[in-house]
């Protein structure tokens, strides 16, 4: 016998594989360009592992979170508030939002911080088919040197770098694997 | 330049060893457990639990016999264990009115529905010194007598019919946490009564007792003291419905104050407000006052330029884990900075001599 | 599998806030009295957390944050799917797993012996309890005396 789907598939010791989980993504955010292995969350299709990971480890009742297209389901829903009890919200208030790029909307609807406070900012979670080590060239702080990462829409994510210090951060997620692109990276075309 | 300097942990080290011989006292006394603490000074672990802001009363406890009996010690432990635990989520508004008061007292209205019900007080007391506890071995039994079963009622509910009492309309609006977001002035009513829930006991009644020295007066009475426990409840978002999550002990206090109207406001009563977990009355009723005195610009009242009316004033200087990290830091090695004020103010020595020399010579 | 449009949220309620203010021994020992301890799985392993509890001004007005308070929460399946949820207050990890049992087997064919033997006699004691401090409040409750004065 199993559970109702939504209560199941949370991590199994919280305390450890939260700090896996963190630890992978804070190395992303702190490497643009490099991928890293996220486990730990079984989350309802079609949210990938880690997404889902990466939501139970950054996210509790004081983080809102915008689901966007697909995957805002009432499995997705019910799973997130159990396991997180993060408030569901409209993508201009959302401090995470998830979805695949095209279903997230225009990037300027997102928060990206004050000058007192750039952290008030979103946070998106990016659902990608591919996430490999070609396309973009990134560069910046983390990057010894340049790096290189598949990205959705080079010139919107040149936009958003171009408002540092203000501006969103991105996580792209394919199945279990997670990469990164903090405000702080430069971006250009790979030659 | 920034030159560190290592060292002293040998040092550091056995004066952890003496500070835990030190709290254990003479080895042949017995030492005190966390329950004698919990229950013998609760009203130390009230503080506690109020100004580290978490109500758990053995967590209190346990602080308190850690910081030796320093109780703003105390409260930093509480509020650095505070940190650690992951915020699960927010009750729904306690209802005071359905408090099951050990003690219910008014000093407005002598026959109150509920009565007067002086609880476990110190008020008639003597203060005089007790020899007989100094003796072990009482254990006390309170009379008792019928009790009430229905809820007391609030006293500010008897003067709203008239109209003549400003009212407290309810709004669900969400409020601002200064755990979460740093506090930004001008500020608002709900971080006000924040901030000066978990003040500290002396500061809050020092500015309490500046109003009533005449630093913005605002003439309060105790509309309604209370004291006792009442459950919270919180909405559980995967049961759909709320329950209650626990009981605690609260003091509220509910100043009525005299008001003779304002450019905007019409003569009548106007309110302060005092809640603070645990057995904590001279706190709540210094609470209420304080935020009556910072309600000025609200009810159209003059800025009198008292230090209670001043919110940055009072905020700023209410957190006593604030006040005490940034004075106790003095203390600590300022070998640089100091040596670089040594060398200038000996510079500005030379100079200064240079300048009387000359002088001196020429006359 | 208990079916869950049958059982109330106004009795679960009770039950559940009745396991959340329980003194930790109390519920102990009578749980430790009860027939069986089933098996089960856990959905979410007892947490310690902190909940902000929130006030009124002036006891009607705006919402404000007063202040945490600790709980300790957990969530579990026995063995034929029924779910139970404990959230207790204070930091015991062990009342909590308690509470969510009693919460499963409430909704199950042995809610009446459970009720019976823990709730019941639970309740009885908490009420004692309270109406002993109620009792000794209505002691202090002051009896005012007129003092007539003057000639007439």
């Amino acid at each position: 016998m199993t559970a109702q789907p939504h209560y199941s598939g949370g991590f199994q010791n919280a305390p450890v594989q939260a700090a896996h989980a963190f630890r992978a993504a804070m190395t992303v955010m702190a490497r643009p360009g490099e991928i890293r292995e996220l486990n730990g969350s079984r989350p309802p299709n079609p949210l990938s592992t880690a997404a889902g990971t990466l939501l139970l480890t950054l996210c509790d009742p004081e983080t809102k979170v915008h689901l966007a297209g697909a995957i805002n389901t009432d499995a997705v829903r019910e799973w997130l508030t159990f396991h997180t009890g993060a408030p569901l919200a409209q993508a201009a208030d959302a401090d995470f939002a998830v979805g695949r790029w095209a279903e997230l909307g225009s990037l300027g609807t997102y928060r990206i911080g004050t000058a007192e406070y750039p952290d008030r900012s979103a946070t998106l979670i990016v659902e990608c088919d591919e996430l490999q080590q070609a396309g973009a060239e990134l560069s910046g702080p983390g990057i010894k040197g340049t790096a290189q990462l598949f990205l959705p829409d080079i010139p919107a994510l040149q936009a958003n770098a171009a408002l540092y210090p203000l501006g969103c951060d991105f996580f792209f997620t394919c199945g279990n694997r997670v990469a990164a692109l903090p405000r702080s990276t430069r971006i250009s075309m790979e030659t | 330049m920034y030159v560190a300097v290592k060292g002293g942990e040998k040092a550091i080290e056995n004066a952890h060893a003496w500070l835990a011989e030190e709290r254990r006292g003479a080895p042949d006394i017995a030492e005190l457990s966390i329950a004698q603490i919990r229950e013998q000074l609760s009203l130390a672990v009230n503080r506690v639990m109020a100004e580290g802001s978490l109500y758990d009363p053995d967590l209190a406890a346990l602080a308190i016999k850690q910081a030796r009996g320093d109780l703003i010690e105390a409260i930093f432990l509480i509020r650095a264990y505070r940190t650690t635990l992951p915020r699960l989520g927010y009750s729904n508004p306690v209802k005071t009115d359905e408090m099951a008061c050990d003690r219910r007292i008014s000093a407005t209205f002598k026959d109150a529905p509920g009565g007067q019900v002086l609880g476990p007080t110190f008020d008639y007391t003597h203060r005089l010194l007790d020899f007989k506890l100094a003796a072990e071995g009482e254990v006390p039994v309170a009379p008792t007598l019928q009790p009430r079963t229905e809820a007391t009622p609030h006293i500010t509910e008897f003067l709203k019919g008239e109209d003549i009492i400003q009212d407290e309309p309810a709004s669900d609006a969400t409020p601002g946490d200064l755990t979460r977001e740093p506090m930004e002035f001008p500020s608002n009513r709900p971080l006000r009564l924040q901030s000066l829930t978990r003040g500290d006991e002396g500061f809050v009644l020092g500015m309490a007792y500046s109003t009533q020295r005449g630093y913005a007066r605002n003439h309060a009475f105790v509309g309604e003291l209370r004291i006792g426990k009442l459950a919270v409840e919180m909405d559980i978002p995967e049961l759909g419905f709320a329950i209650d999550i626990g009981e605690i002990e609260l003091t509220e206090c509910e100043t009525v104050n005299q008001f003779k109207g304002s450019k905007t406001e019409p003569p009548q009563f106007t309110r302060g407000y005092g809640l603070v977990f645990g057995q904590s009355e001279r706190k709540s009723i210094a609470m209420a006052l304080v935020d009556r005195a910072l309600r000025w610009e609200e009810l159209g009242e003059d800025n009198l330029g008292a230090p209670a009316q001043d919110e940055e004033f009072v905020l700023s200087h209410a957190d006593n884990i604030q006040a005490t990290g940034f004075l106790e830091h003095i203390k600590l090695p300022h070998y640089v900075d100091f040596q670089s004020e040594l060398e200038l103010v000996r510079k500005l020595r030379r100079e200064a001599e240079e300048r009387i020399k000359p002088k001196e010579a020429a006359e | 599998m208990a079916d869950q449009t049958k059982i109330l949220n106004a009795e679960r309620q009770d039950w559940m806030g009745l396991l959340a203010r329980a003194p930790e021994s109390a519920l102990m020992t009578l749980w430790d009295r009860y027939e069986t301890h089933p098996s089960f799985e856990w959905l979410r392993s007892p947490e310690i957390g902190g909940v902000m509890v929130r006030g009124r001004a002036g006891g009607t007005g705006d919402r404000f944050n007063l202040g945490e308070m600790t709980v300790t929460r957990c969530s579990l399946m026995l063995q034929d799917g029924t779910v139970g949820h404990g959230y207790v207050q204070g930091r015991s990890k062990p009342k909590a797993e308690v509470a969510a049992l009693i919460d499963a087997l409430m909704q199950t064919p042995a809610a009446g012996t459970v009720h019976d033997q823990v709730i019941a006699p639970l309740k009885e004691q908490m009420e004692a309890d309270k109406t002993g401090r109620a009792s000794k409040a209505a002691a202090t409750k002051v009896e005012f005396f007129t003092m007539v004065r003057g000639e007439d």
